[in-house]
């Protein structure tokens, strides 16, 4: 029996390629329904083939305004996260202090506690406090929740370093601070640069604690969410699909850039 | 030349010899630490102490609130919500089970058969998150829409009378279902599982497999004897970062759920933003983020690996 | 040292000590480099060598004691305030540097602007000018070794340290290493400090080796010293390989001990002792394995007078081409070793054949008894802290 014995040997990949194809499914039908002219106000029904949301992307009202608000935030919230992130790891990867245990738990905290506590929790401090919710509010939280997974990632990176490195630049007449931009940071920049891309992902992307302490700021997720009642206009296809597509070229380019710059050193 | 003379005996611990020079650089990680720490400090365990307050206080919104130490809202909590709490956990458990079936042959196969599609494959793995999450999951209100043809194939292979006589699906339909809702919850936090799965399995030396084969092994074993004990890193931190956002989720129980699959989180969104029942709404968050605590605790405990961070 | 013109360059070490905690890594220890030598910590790894450089580098703060270069007292002195560079244990190359740039870093830290020149002289002295623009994981082993060297040499620092620079290398390599690096320190003349372990290497760069065991410095000399005159089990050991009799002194008179050891009677140079020998006391008698003739006992009497000789049957024989080498049970030492160079071959000389070991006395050294003749040996290396 060749099939049984193929199928025996392959099961895995015909398990995993099923997998793989229910991951892709919505990304396909969001794409697909991008081109979709729907007859009432919700676009979850196919209709016929048309071009007009790709024609005028912003045509729905308060659309862009949100996906603008979303990308100020991310970048900020980006830039938050990273900075204090990456001083927290290095802290903790090449200094040995008190309460380091303590330091620890209150990174892992965050990515262990749902986001609907945080969400709720934060909004209690903001209502006591008597803050005014909106942008302000949006970028605090959001700075908390990706710090956290900056620290990790940085720490991972710094953690592979050779301390030697430090050493030899303190050795070869480099004061800490030279030691620190010209050493340290250059080694360290990859695992920078993946904790700033994922806080930029997490924050773009957030709804659930945005939804609890935006106010009547609208990000781009609690534009959707909305419309998800009131009816979803194609454009939000659109958006969805362009990011899609900016997403894969993005990495597919820097990969492209990766290989030919280690096939130059080989 | 060089000389060697006799050392003197190492000095006792107390005696005034020579203090060590210089103590720079003894504040500086406190330093690093500052700002983010106290960050954290001030909008993430800060929110937590008020929330516990709020959670003990009486009063009206009109009136205002104020600490009365009545921890009776935590009791009427629970047995007025009890059922979204079990719900919570059911719901998160299955779709949590459901992404280490699906996510661990995809795992392996970019692990170990993908050869050089393995980048490819990653990328498709990551790139959904960059479409929004929501508009993905609205994507499945059209895949699972009444009389669609996943619903009809469903039906046609008898899935659904199985499923609706587990409670799961009504009748023909699938959306407003717990089982949509699981499907969302699945879908929505699998590349948390597919992700730790991959980086644990990807750790483990090829040879390792090679070695089990020559010494009696069959593929099967291997995997249950070598493979799989390897990756239970990967498969203690998938699924913790599986559950818990999972059993928090209030997403997907309003988007593809109806009022009968209302999840806590759903609860804790609706007391605090509609009804304005401040007291209540802390209870109940109070309670979930104690029993995720205490589950993942336990868990880890059980599971021995206590450095996942 | 009396012939150097300038005393700049002396790296002193007094009462120098590290303690970690309880653990101590290094021993109150005095120690004078002269300018201008080849000097060598040697011992096993956790025997305080490394930890001692990184004193002289300021990479390590000395819980005690004092680092002076020349008359400067440098102990306060961060790493990069001090005219010391160093070549560390694989490497430390900056990988996101490129090869001209790890050289001139040193340069540039010092605020120098134009250092193409110096660079490219530097890069060429180590022959490394083609690889200039290329980043290290590009390079070899020893390519990148050789970078090292010049990142550091380049600064023009008054003590080189080499933290075991040669050890990620292969033998081969190893030893064409060695030679350039002692031909670079005999050009540019700066001291150098190398730590290793390798006893072989140590005796083929260093003017002078410092053994160290157990954090403390168990005897310093020139290599043809040590290996000559151990005064204690562990140098005998450490450094090649040693044959110990315990011995008891029968009768001292003029420049000889006169030593009994089972039957026999063994002569030893007084000047060779290193222990009080008192007649009647113990005395370990060691002798080194290529010292040794070995004679089938049926020759025995074709054996000179006046060598030391003891008798036993070859245990076993390993033929490694330019030496035999024996093990010979012996009633004073089992396990004795002869290496015999493979000149005339007696065919007799095989397991199980009864011989005669002679030696001239004038090879033989004498040891306090009191002590491990373990020490050093494979088995045993720097885990035992010295009595």
């Amino acid at each position: 029996m060749p099939f049984v014995n193929w199928l025996k040997r392959n099961l895995v990949v015909l398990a995993g390629l099923f997998t793989l194809a229910y991951l892709l499914l919505p990304n396909i039908i969001v794409t697909v329904f991008s081109f979709n002219k729907p007859k009432g106000r919700f676009n979850y029904e196919w209709q016929q083939f048309s071009l007009d949301a790709w024609k005028d992307p912003c045509g729905v009202s308060d659309l862009c305004g949100s996906l603008s608000v979303s990308l100020q935030i991310a970048f900020w919230a980006t830039l938050g996260a990273t900075l204090l992130g990456a001083l927290i790891a290095f802290a903790l990867v090449r200094y040995r202090f008190r309460a380091r245990g303590a330091v620890n738990s209150l990174i892992f905290l965050p990515m262990a506690m749902p986001e609907v506590v945080m969400a709720a929790s934060l909004l209690t401090l903001f209502l006591n406090m008597g803050a005014q919710l909106g942008f302000w509010t949006i970028l605090i939280a959001h700075i908390m929740f990706c710090l956290s997974f900056v620290v990790t990632a940085v720490k991972a990176r710094v953690m592979s370093m050779d301390p030697k490195l430090e050493e030899a630049a303190r050795d070869l007449y480099a004061g800490p601070f030279q030691t620190f931009v010209r050493v340290t940071l250059p080694i360290a920049a990859p695992g920078i640069a993946a904790g700033a891309l994922l806080a930029f992902a997490l924050s773009f992307d957030d709804f659930i604690i945005t939804n609890f302490n935006a106010g009547s700021t609208v990000t781009f997720p609690m534009f959707v969410w909305g419309s998800a009642q009131r009816g979803t206009p194609v454009q939000i296809n659109v958006i969805g699909t362009a990011m899609f597509v900016v997403a894969v070229l993005f990495v597919l380019v820097s990969m492209a850039v990766g290989n030919r710059r280690s096939r130059q050193k080989a | 030349m060089s000389t060697l003379t006799e050392a003197p005996p190492p000095l006792a611990p107390d005696a005034p010899g020579p203090k060590p020079p210089r103590r720079r650089g003894r504040l500086t990680p406190y330093w690093l630490l500052l700002p983010g720490i106290l960050w954290l400090l001030v909008f993430f365990a800060l929110p937590m102490i008020y929330q516990a307050s709020t959670s003990v206080q009486t009063g009206s919104l009109e009136e205002g609130y104020e600490v009365t130490w009545h921890f009776a809202t935590y009791w009427d909590a629970l047995s007025a919500y009890w059922p979204q709490f079990v719900r919570s956990v059911l719901y998160a458990g299955t779709a949590t089970v459901l992404c280490l079936l699906l996510g661990y042959p995809l795992a392996y196969l970019i692990a170990f058969r993908a050869g050089r599609w393995r980048n490819l494959i990653m990328i498709l793995v990551i790139a959904p998150f960059f479409t929004s999450f929501l508009i993905r999951t609205l994507a499945w209100k059209t895949i699972l829409a009444d009389g669609g043809p996943v619903v009809g194939a469903l039906n046609s292979l008898h899935v659904l009378d199985v499923t609706s006589w587990l409670g799961l699906t009504a009748g023909d339909r699938v959306l407003a279902t717990p089982l949509a809702v699981i499907c969302g919850l699945t879908y929505n936090f699998l590349p948390f599982m597919i992700l730790p799965l991959y980086t644990s399995l990807e750790r483990i030396d090829g040879r390792l497999h090679e070695a089990a084969g020559d010494l009696y092994a069959r593929p099967w074993t291997t995997f249950r004897k070598v493979t799989f004990p390897l990756s239970m890193p990967g498969v203690v931190s998938g699924t913790l970062l599986t559950f818990i956002p999972a059993a928090g989720d209030y997403v997907n129980a309003d988007l593809l759920g109806s009022t009968d699959t209302r999840m806590v989180g759903n609860v804790i969104q609706t007391q605090f933003l509609r009804v304005l029942d401040y007291p209540t709404a802390a209870a109940l968050s109070f309670i979930l983020m104690a029993a995720i605590l205490l589950m993942v605790t336990f868990y880890i405990r059980r599971s021995g690996t206590e450095d996942l961070v | 040292m009396t012939n150097t013109t300038d005393p700049g360059g002396d790296v002193r070490l007094t009462g120098i000590a590290k303690t970690y905690g309880a653990f101590t890594a290094v021993h109150p220890l005095d120690l004078t480099v002269p300018q201008g030598s080849f000097f060598a910590l040697l011992g096993a790894s956790g025997c305080g060598k490394t930890t001692t450089l990184r004193m002289i580098a300021g990479l390590e703060e000395p819980s005690a004691g004092t680092v002076f270069l020349g008359d400067q007292d440098v102990t306060a002195l961060p790493p990069y305030k001090r005219p010391v560079n160093t070549v560390f244990q694989s490497y430390a190359l900056f990988p996101h540097l490129d090869i001209f740039e790890n050289v001139a870093f040193g340069l540039r830290r010092r605020g120098l602007k134009s250092v193409k020149k110096q660079v490219e002289e530097m890069l060429e002295l180590v022959q490394l000018g083609e690889q200039a623009r290329k980043k290290p994981h590009q390079l070899s082993g020893g390519q990148q070794q050789r970078v090292a060297v010049a990142r550091a040499l380049i600064n023009h620092p008054k003590v080189l340290l080499l933290d075991e620079p040669l050890g990620a290398l292969d033998l081969k390599l190893r030893r064409q290493m060695q030679l350039e690096l002692k031909r670079i320190q005999t050009e540019v003349g700066i001291t150098f400090i190398h730590v290793t372990h390798d006893q072989e290497e140590a005796m083929t760069m260093a003017d002078t080796v410092a053994v160290m065991n157990g954090g403390r410095v168990e005897q310093l000399g020139t290599p043809a010293d040590l290996y000559e005159n151990p005064r204690t089990t562990f140098v005998a050991n450490f450094l090649g390989t040693s044959n110990f009799i315990e011995a008891e002194v029968d009768s001292q008179g003029g420049e000889d001990i006169v030593l009994k050891a089972g039957g026999g009677k063994l002569v030893l140079p007084e000047a060779r002792c290193s222990a009080p020998a008192s007649t009647g006391g113990k005395v370990l008698v060691g002798v080194r394995p290529e010292k040794i003739s070995l004679t089938h006992a049926d020759d025995a009497g074709e054996i000179p007078e006046g060598r030391n000789r003891i008798t036993g049957r070859i245990a076993d024989s390993s033929f490694i081409g330019v030496s035999t080498q024996y093990v010979v049970d012996s009633p004073v030492c089992s396990d004795f070793e002869v290496y015999a160079q493979n000149i005339d071959r007696d065919p007799r000389l095989v397991p199980g054949a009864e011989v005669v070991l002679h030696w001239n006395p004038a090879h033989t050294f004498g040891l306090d008894a009191a002590q491990s003749v373990f020490a050093g040996t494979e088995g045993s290396a720097g885990v035992e802290e010295a009595a």
